[in-house]
């Protein structure tokens, strides 16, 4: 099976004045099709850099990264550009959704730019995937009007649109409570469980449970890579789940 | 191409969402191609009617005045020393190509008497040629024909203002008015002319037959002056040339002798007089001009800080796969579009305004074409130029730094 994402030596230095931070010091990961990976690491561990250099927000200071079989170190910015309109999918942390504009557009929007003609008809594409994540009556509210986690599932929607080779999260659930976090990894676990692949970068062993394999990364290189065993369902976990503050108010009540 | 449309109506939702916005940055052009319009039409204006008023004068004349004469090198001023004759009028008629048309006038101020009132005018004796130079035909009854000049017969056409003082709301043609106390025939009274460009009433006035004049009233041989028409607009100082050659000739003026008469053109006058004009809408235009420059800094700062606060949204396009060109055409078109929009309620903001003033006020504006477009072009460049920076700045940032900025 061909790997999603292969990635050799990958450095990263920042620039800044006289002093230089190396962020990732030789970065090796491979990701195969349909996995499920977190990577987890403490702050400054270098995994949002990762994030975005696997999401080619960014470039590598040196090293190689094939996305889908094709080597992408050496591109331009402009096709840096068309790689992430047609092959990633990115969620951000904080939604990063248009402000005033409907779920609808907001979800359009990557296929806005699309230059292959790859999806005949946008609307349809973006009601589909909104319809994916469980938002097909919430097309037309605007993100103010949105709960943070329906924000998040839009934005979700917004990544699966294009029909990427691949998902990225940058701690999709870091802004959500504990609740809609088991929610929002429902929706990864069951997009997962359709064949797409997910990358999310998570510092909450909670979340982490959810996927199939756990990449800890520390001062810029990976340390460890374990499977998960036994991973957590999220959807029943979140049937099962009673709210911390409810049961001292209903306990309270009795 | 799909592309480009996208843009175009990303473009349009955008400045949709944020109407207030998108109002306030469009106000600044409204303002400015409204005033500079507006200012231009109102110099414009007063211009045309100026020149209006000169052409009321006549077609393509020329006016030939006596000369000053000189004693002992002291000049005795205009006038003062008359050599034009009705002989020197025919010699100009028949030598001259370039003139269609010429009149001597012959002035003569009187007290009028008739229809049991009286009057202070003045009376003018004309050949037909007056009538044609002048454009002058008549409200009722007839104009005299070269056949009462002949006969120097006492006939006499009133102008508007003159028929009102005597006989007030009537049609006098027929009736007998007496000048000097030579009783004379009303034939017809002219059409209104109203003021010219020096503010006096030109209908305050009588011609007749300028045979007459010089006979009964008159007496001598000088005539006051010459009126005459070019053949056209173009030959108008070639003409003028021509009758001076002439004249100099029929006063046997030697070469280097300083002429014995005046010779001026409508052209001339015209300059003269619409030179205030344009001095005029030179500055109106000028304080509108400021006007559209201090609102083109008005859209520069609404894009600046439009661009800023879209910084992130910026980013955000960037990271599902937006080229940086496609970000700038994006901002580029919205600001197209918004100065189109701008421009366009601006022409229609001046064209209602121009038009009341024209009916409600004594203002006179004429609104120009070449200024319509030069406005909307210079606040479209203004709304480009400035929307261009900010957005070619962020369109090159790096999307991770366009996502964090706050």
């Amino acid at each position: 099976m061909p790997h999603v994402i292969k990635m050799k030596r990958v450095t990263k230095t920042y620039r800044m004045g006289d002093m230089s931070v190396q962020a990732l010091r030789g970065i090796d990961l491979e990701v195969e099709r349909g996995e499920f990976l977190a990577i987890m690491g403490p702050s400054g561990s270098g995994k949002s850099t990762l994030m975005n250099l696997l999401g080619c927000l960014d470039k590598p200071t040196s090293g190689e990264y094939f996305l889908d079989d094709v080597n992408v170190s050496g591109l331009s910015k402009n096709e840096y550009a068309g790689i992430r309109n047609e092959k990633i999918g990115f969620v951000f942390q904080t939604y990063n959704l248009l402000p005033r504009t409907s779920a609808l557009e907001n979800v359009e929007l990557p296929l806005f730019y699309d230059r292959t003609g790859r999806i005949k008809n946008p609307k349809q594409a973006a009601v589909e995937a909104l319809a994916r994540v469980g938002l097909g009556d919430r097309l037309h509210h605007e993100p103010s009007q949105l709960s943070g986690g329906e924000q998040q599932r839009v934005a979700i929607a917004r990544a699966l649109v294009n029909q990427p080779a691949i998902v990225l999260a940058d701690e999709p659930t870091g802004n959500l409570d504990t609740r809609v976090s088991i929610d929002v990894m429902s929706v990864f676990q069951e997009l997962n469980q359709e064949g797409i692949t997910v990358v999310l970068v998570t510092h909450e062993p909670d979340i982490a449970v959810y996927t199939n394999r756990i990449v800890k990364i520390r001062d810029g290189i990976i340390r460890q890579s374990t499977a998960v065993l036994k991973p957590g369902n999220a959807k029943k976990d979140l049937e099962a789940y009673r709210d911390p503050v409810e049961d001292e108010l209903e306990k309270a009540g009795q | 191409m799909m592309l480009l449309k996208n843009l175009l109506k990303a473009a349009v939702r955008s400045i949709l969402r944020n109407r207030l916005r998108s109002l306030l940055t469009a106000l600044g052009i409204i303002i400015g191609v409204s005033a500079v319009i507006i200012m231009v039409a109102i110099g414009q204006g007063s211009e045309a009617q100026i020149e209006q008023q000169i052409s009321a004068l006549g077609t393509n004349v020329i006016i030939v005045f006596p000369g000053a004469s000189r004693m002992h090198g002291v000049s005795r001023g205009a006038g003062t020393k008359n050599r034009l004759t009705v002989n020197n009028v025919k010699e100009l008629k028949k030598e001259c190509t370039l003139i269609s048309a010429i009149s001597p006038v012959v002035r003569a101020g009187a007290q009028v008497i008739g229809g049991g009132n009286n009057w202070n005018t003045s009376i003018e004796g004309v050949s037909t040629d007056y009538f044609t130079i002048r454009n002058w035909t008549c409200k009722y009854g007839r104009l005299f024909s070269d056949k009462d000049i002949r006969a120097n017969k006492k006939v006499a056409l009133l102008g508007n203002t003159v028929a009102q003082e005597l006989f007030p709301g009537e049609n006098p043609t027929g009736e007998r008015i007496r000048i000097r106390n030579v009783p004379f025939t009303v034939i017809g009274v002219l059409q209104v002319k109203g003021q010219n460009a020096f503010g006096r009433d030109q209908d305050d006035v009588i011609l007749a037959p300028y045979t007459t004049v010089l006979h009964r009233l008159k007496g001598g041989r000088y005539i006051n002056m010459m009126i005459a028409s070019s053949v056209s607009m173009d030959q108008i100082d070639a003409a003028q040339q021509q009758m001076t050659a002439v004249l100099r000739e029929a006063h046997r003026l030697a070469p280097g002798e300083p002429d014995d008469f005046r010779i001026r053109n409508q052209a001339e006058i015209t300059q003269a007089a619409s030179q205030t004009s344009r001095v005029m809408t030179l500055l109106l235009g000028a304080v509108a001009g400021v006007s559209l420059i201090v609102g083109g800094i008005g859209i520069m700062n609404i894009m600046l800080v439009s661009v800023t606060e879209r910084t992130r949204e910026i980013g955000i396009r960037l990271s599902v796969g937006a080229r940086s060109s496609d970000v700038l055409i994006q901002f580029l078109a919205e600001a197209v579009v918004l100065s189109l929009i701008g421009g366009t309620i601006g022409i229609l903001l001046s064209f209602s305004v121009a038009f009341l003033m024209n009916q409600f006020t004594d203002l006179y504006t004429l609104i120009n074409p070449g200024i319509v477009v030069l406005a909307v072009l210079f606040s479209g460049a203004v709304g480009v130029f400035f929307g261009y920076f900010p957005a070619r700045k962020a369109a090159n940032l790096n999307p991770i730094d366009a996502l964090r900025y706050e």
